[in-house]
C-alpha cells in the first residue's frame, strides 16, 4: 500500500531557489501587524494564570510574557521569550495552525469575544528579531561529545541547536541539497516561503558548531552502524517518507503526481501547468487541502478535492477547507477512485480522467454507482509512506506501523538512540517536531553527561 | 538559562545601593498586599523581584470589606485604583517570624520593614524587632491618607513637618539600619516635607503614597465606592493613572539643592519603561504596588529585561549612571525659551481624514486646523495661527501622521526672566486676537 510514486517530475532540484519559482506567486495570506496595532492587540491579553494558550503550545512558549513585553515595547525581551522556548518559532509564527492550538484555547473564546491573534503576536516579534538580526544564544562550553543527527529537518534543527548551547559539537546528515526539510519544502507558500525556513536555517545554525552533510542519505551512503560507532549519540529526524500511492490501475500515467512531491516543486522550481485546466486533489487532509489552494494560486481554473468521506468528516482543518472554498474549490465526496485513465483504455501518453465509485456512509462502494471525474493533473494526497523501517535492523529499537516508538524525552531504548518530529509522531506540526527535538537534545544531555567516554 | 545567554559579558549592572539599602537590581514591591506575608515575598523574590518593603507594621488593625475600588478609563479597567485598607492586621510576632525567615531564604535582597506606630515607646520597640528580624532598612509610613491619618498617624505626620522631623529623629536615634521617610502627596509642596525628612536624619524618601480621593459612586444606590455595606470612605488613590503626579513629586525633591537624599520612586509603575523615567527623574529604586495587585509578580520579568535592553541600547552600565539624568532639562517656567517656536505638520499620505484634530484644534485650541474645500479629508494647518500646542498631535490616531516642527523665527532665544530682567525681545504673539 505504500509503494511510492514513481517521480514524474525531475527528481533532484538544485540548492539554490531561483527568483521565478512556482511559490514566488504567493504573498502571506495573514498580514503583519504594524506596531500600533501590535501594542493595542498585547494590551488585549490577559496575562492569564495557568493560561491555556501555553498549555496548547507543544513548546510551552510563555505567551502571557511575550505579550506583555510586545505592550510595553520591549520587543527584544518578548523575541527573547519566544525563542527561549522554541528556537523555530520564527516560522511556528506563521505555519502553526493557531485555530487548533494556542488561539483556539485562549480564554477570550470563553466570552464570545474574538481571541488573541497569539501567532501574529508572535510574527511581530521574532520579525523584528530577524530583521535587527538579533542573536540571543551562544554555545556552550565544549563538553567534548558529539551528536550525529539524521535529518536537517524543524526536529534536528532544534535539537541541534539545543544540544549546542549544551555545548555538545553537532553534524546533520541530511539526504537532500537543502536544510529545513518540510518547512522549507512542504509548508504551503502563502503561510511562509522556502527562502524564509532558509533564513531561519541560518539563524539557527549561526550559534556555530554545527557541521552539515548535504546529499547524504544515512542508509544508503553512511552505514547506521558507522554512525553509532562515530558518534556518542545519534538523533533521528527523518520525517516521513515520499507520498502513499492508492495502487491502481494507471497510476504511473504522467500527470498524477504526489502531493508532497509536487508541492516541494512548486516550492523549489518554476512548474510548468501549461494544458492544466482540470486538477484532482486525491485525499481529505490537510496536504490535500494545502495542494488544492495552492492548484487554485497557481490559476489553475477548476480544482476538485476528491475525498472517500464526507466534507464534515475530512481529517483537514475546516477552518483551512471553508477558506479553500471561499476561493472557488470543489468537493468531491464519497469517491473512491479505481482507475487513472488516458483518452482511451491504450493511451498512456497522460491522464485525462479518474473512474470512481460511489462509497455508501460505512465506506463501502455502492454497486454500479461508477462515473468519472476529469483531470489533466492529479495530486495523490492520501499520506506520506513511513520512513521508520531503515532503523528495523537495529535492535533494541521497535518500529510500531512505520513509526519509530520512542519514550517521553525521545530515547528509543537503543542506548544512544534518540528520535524525534514526524518519524516518531506519524506526522504532526513544525512545533511538535520543535518540541521534540528540544525535549530529545535535554534527554540526551543527560546521557551525554553521565556515562563515561568510552 | 538566562546564564547562557549570548549577552552575558555585556550585561548591563542593575544592582542598586538606595539610601544605604543594597538590592540586586531597583525592582521593589511597595509596602501593601504584595508584601503582606513571607511566602508572598519569597515568591516575588523567586520572579525576580531585587527588594520589597513589608506591610506596614504596627498594632495590627481591623479592616472593612470590601477595600478596594477601580477605576475603569474608557474601558481598561483599573487605570486608577484606590483603597481603604488599613496597615497589617496580622499577629506582630507573625511578620517578624516571616521576615526573619525570608531575610535568611534571599539574603541578597533588599527586606525594608514599614513601620507607623504613635509613642516613642512604641517605635522604639518595633523597631528593635524589626532590626532583630534581619530588616535592611525602615521605611516610616507617614503616607496613609485614611484611616489611620485619624488616628494620629500616617499622612498627619507626613503632613506637619516638624511632627515628621521629630519622629524621624527618634528612628534614627534607635535604628542601626537605613531610614527611608515614606511621604505622603497629600500636601501642596513636597519640598518642606522632604527636607523635614532629611533633618531628622534619614537616608533617603520614597514617594508617594496614595492620594485622597473618592474613586466613583454608585448612582442606582447613591453610595461612594467602595462600598462598605450602605457607607463608604475616602480612600487612597494609586495605580497608573497617578504616575505623573508622582513623577513630579520625585523630581521636585531631586531637583531641590537643598534636599539631596536618595529616593525611592513609587506611584503608578506599571513598565521597565515607567521604571526609566522615575530613575532619570532621581529614583535610585522603584516600587509598585498596584500593578502587582492587577497581575501578579511575573511582571517584573519584563521590567528586569526591557531596562537591561534599555541600558544597553544607551550604553549605560549602571543604574547609577541614570539616576537624575533628566533631571537637569527640569527647569522653572520663566527659564523657558518663549521664542521656540513649533507647528503642526500633517503628513497627508498618513493622514485617514477623521479630522478628529479637526474639532480638537477648533472647540479647545486656536481655530486654526480647516477641512479643505479640495475634496481630500486631510485638513490644513495654518501655520501663521498655528500655536505649537500639540492638542491635535495628541489626538491624532495616527502614529506619526502630526508632528510638530520647528520654526525658525530669526528670533535669539529668550526666556521670560531674561525679558523682564534683561529686556530680551519676544517674538509676536500667535493666536491672542
Ligand atoms: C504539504 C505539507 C504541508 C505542511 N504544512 C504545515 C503547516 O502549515 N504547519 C505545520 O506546522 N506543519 C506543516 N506540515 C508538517 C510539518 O512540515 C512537519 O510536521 C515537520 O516538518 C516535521 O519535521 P521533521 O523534522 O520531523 O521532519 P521533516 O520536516 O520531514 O524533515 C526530515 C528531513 O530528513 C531528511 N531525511 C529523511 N531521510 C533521511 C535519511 N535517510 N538521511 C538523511 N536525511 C534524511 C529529509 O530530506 C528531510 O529534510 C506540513 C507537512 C506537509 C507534508
Ligand atoms: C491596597 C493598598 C494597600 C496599601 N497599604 C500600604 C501600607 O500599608 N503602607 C504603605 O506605606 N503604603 C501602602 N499602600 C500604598 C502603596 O505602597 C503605594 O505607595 C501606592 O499604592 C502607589 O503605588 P502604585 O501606584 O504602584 O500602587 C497601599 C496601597 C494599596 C493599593
Ligand atoms: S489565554 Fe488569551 S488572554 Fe489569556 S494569556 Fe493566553 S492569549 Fe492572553
Ligand atoms: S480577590 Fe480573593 S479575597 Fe478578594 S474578593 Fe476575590 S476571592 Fe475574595
Ligand atoms: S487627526 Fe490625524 S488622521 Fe485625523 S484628520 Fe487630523 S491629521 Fe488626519
Amino acid at each position: 500500500m505504500s509503494a511510492s510514486l514513481p517521480p514524474s517530475l525531475p527528481p533532484s532540484l538544485p540548492p539554490s531557489l531561483p527568483a521565478d519559482r512556482s511559490e514566488a506567486a504567493f504573498t502571506d495570506y495573514k498580514l503583519p501587524l504594524a506596531r500600533e496595532h501590535a501594542i493595542a492587540e498585547a494590551n488585549r491579553c490577559l496575562f492569564c494564570t495557568d493560561a491555556p494558550c501555553v498549555n496548547a503550545c507543544p513548546t510551552r512558549i510563555d505567551i502571557p510574557q511575550f505579550i506583555r513585553k510586545i505592550s510595553t515595547d520591549n520587543v527584544k525581551g518578548s523575541a527573547k521569550t519566544i525563542f527561549e522556548a522554541n528556537i523555530l518559532g520564527m516560522s511556528c509564527a506563521r505555519v502553526c495552525p493557531v485555530e487548533v492550538l494556542c488561539v483556539g484555547a485562549c480564554v477570550y473564546n470563553n466570552m464570545d469575544s474574538p481571541p488573541i491573534q497569539i501567532g501574529k503576536l508572535q510574527r511581530y516579534a521574532t520579525d523584528a528579531a530577524f530583521e535587527k538580526d538579533w542573536r540571543f544564544f551562544e554555545a556552550g562550553p565544549d563538553t567534548g561529545k558529539s551528536v550525529a543527527l539524521i535529518g536537517g529537518g524543524p526536529a534536528s534543527l532544534a535539537a541541534a541547536h539545543e544540544l549546542r548551547r549544551f555545548g555538545h559539537r553537532c553534524t546533520i546528515f541530511e539526504k537532500r541539497a537543502i536544510l529545513g526539510g518540510l518547512n522549507t519544502t512542504g509548508v504551503a507558500p502563502y503561510k511562509m516561503r522556502a527562502d524564509q525556513s532558509l533564513r531561519e536555517v541560518d539563524w539557527i545554525l549561526s550559534i556555530g558548531g554545527i557541521d552539515l552533510q548535504l546529499n547524504t542519505s544515512i542508509g544508503e551512503q553512511i552505514a547506521l552502524a558507522d554512525l553509532e560507532s562515530t558518534f556518542d549519540a545519534v538523533f533521528v529526524g527523518a520525517g516521513l517518507g515520499a507520498d502513499s500511492a492508492l495502487n491502481i490501475p494507471g497510476e504511473s500515467l504522467p500527470g498524477v503526481v504526489g502531493a508532497v512531491q509536487w508541492i516541494e516543486h512548486i516550492k523549489r522550481a518554476k512548474a510548468t501547468l501549461d494544458g492544466v485546466s482540470r486538477c484532482v486533489v486525491v485525499g481529505g487532509g490537510n496536504t490535500a487541502i494545502d495542494a488544492v489552494r495552492q492548484a487554485i494560486g497557481l490559476g489553475i481554473p477548476r480544482v476538485t478535492m476528491l475525498y472517500r468521506g464526507s466534507e464534515a468528516g475530512m481529517s483537514g482543518y475546516q477552518h483551512e477547507w471553508d477558506a479553500a472554498k471561499q476561493h472557488g474549490a470543489i468537493g468531491e465526496w464519497k469517491a473512491l477512485p479505481v482507475a487513472f485513465e488516458g483518452s482511451g483504455p491504450s493511451d498512456t501518453s497522460k491522464v485525462q480522467r479518474i473512474r470512481c465509485q460511489r462509497l455508501d456512509d460505512a465506506k463501502k462502494p455502492i454497486a454500479n454507482s461508477d462515473f468519472t471525474v476529469d483531470a489533466d493533473l492529479v495530486l495523490v494526497a492520501i499520506g506520506q509512506s513511513k520512513l521508520g523501517q531503515m532503523l528495523g535492523s537495529l535492535s533494541g529499537i521497535t518500529i510500531d506501523k512505520g513509526r519509530v516508538v520512542t519514550d517521553a524525552t525521545g530515547y528509543t531504548g537503543r542506548t544512544k538512540w534518540y528520535a524525534g518530529g514526524d518519524c516518531t509522531n506519524g506526522g504532526k506540526e513544525v512545533v511538535n517536531a520543535a518540541a521534540e527535538g528540544k525535549a530529545a537534545a535535554h534527554a540526551m544531555h543527560d546521557f551525554l553527561m553521565t556515562t563515561k567516554r568510552t | 538559562m538566562a546564564d547562557r545567554d549570548i549577552n552575558t559579558s555585556t550585561k548591563p549592572d542593575l544592582r542598586v545601593n538606595c539610601g544605604g539599602i543594597n538590592a540586586p537590581n531597583p525592582f521593589w514591591l511597595a509596602s501593601a498586599p504584595p508584601a503582606n506575608s513571607g511566602l508572598q515575598v519569597q515568591r516575588a523574590f523567586e520572579a525576580g523581584w531585587g527588594g520589597a518593603v513589608w506591610k506596614t507594621l504596627g498594632t495590627p488593625i481591623q479592616n472593612v470589606s470590601s477595600r478596594f475600588g477601580g477605576h475603569t478609563i474608557r474601558g481598561v479597567q483599573g487605570a486608577g485604583f484606590n483603597n481603604i485598607e488599613l496597615i497589617t492586621d496580622r499577629p506582630l510576632e507573625t511578620n517578624f517570624r516571616e521576615i526573619a525567615e525570608t531575610k535568611r531564604l534571599f539574603p541578597k535582597h533588599a527586606m525594608v520593614v514599614s513601620l507607623m506606630v504613635e509613642t516613642r515607646q512604641e517605635w522604639q520597640d518595633i523597631i528593635k524587632r524589626s532590626i532583630d528580624a534581619g530588616a535592611d532598612g525602615l521605611e516610616l509610613n507617614f503616607g496613609c491618607p485614611h484611616g489611620m491619618c485619624e488616628r494620629g498617624m500616617g499622612s498627619a505626620v507626613g503632613q506637619e513637618p516638624k511632627i515628621n522631623q521629630e519622629i524621624t529623629s527618634w528612628a534614627v536615634e534607635y535604628s542601626t539600619v537605613p531610614v527611608l521617610v515614606k511621604l505622603t502627596p497629600n500636601v501642596s509642596n513636597i519640598i518642606p516635607h522632604g527636607i523635614a525628612a532629611k533633618r531628622g536624619g534619614a537616608h533617603g524618601v520614597s514617594l508617594i503614597n496614595t492620594i485622597k480621593s473618592i474613586i466613583g459612586v454608585d448612582i442606582d444606590r447613591f453610595v461612594p465606592e467602595p462600598r462598605v455595606g450602605g457607607l463608604s470612605t475616602n480612600g487612597g488613590y494609586c495605580g497608573s493613572a497617578v504616575k505623573p503626579i508622582a513623577l513630579h513629586m520625585v523630581a521636585a525633591l531631586a531637583r531641590e539643592k537643598e534636599f539631596g537624599l536618595p529616593i525611592s520612586g513609587i506611584g503608578g509603575i506599571t513598565n521597565w519603561r515607567d521604571a526609566v523615567e522615575f530613575i532619570l527623574l532621581g529614583s535610585s529604586s522603584v516600587q509598585v504596588c498596584t500593578e502587582v495587585m492587577l497581575k501578579g509578580y511575573r511582571i517584573v520579568e519584563d521590567m528586569i529585561d526591557g531596562l537591561e535592553n534599555y541600558m544597553q541600547e544607551k550604553g549605560f552600565a549602571t543604574i547609577d549612571q541614570m539616576v537624575g539624568k533628566a533631571i537637569p532639562a527640569f527647569s522653572e517656567w520663566g527659564d523657558l525659551d518663549l521664542n521656540y517656536e513649533t507647528v503642526a505638520k500633517i503628513d497627508a499620505s498618513k493622514c485617514i481624514g477623521c479630522q478628529v484634530c479637526v474639532a480638537a484644534c477648533h472647540d479647545g485650541a486656536h481655530q486654526c486646523i480647516h477641512p479643505t474645500t479640495n475634496g481630500t479629508r486631510v485638513p490644513i494647518v495654518d501655520e501663521s495661527e498655528c500655536v505649537g500646542c500639540n492638542l491635535c498631535q495628541i489626538v491624532c490616531p495616527v502614529p506619526g501622521c502630526i508632528t510638530m516642527q520647528p520654526v525658525t523665527n530669526g528670533y535669539q532665544p529668550a526666556t521670560w526672566n531674561q525679558h523682564v530682567h534683561d529686556g530680551k525681545s519676544l517674538r509676536p504673539k500667535k493666536g491672542a486676537h
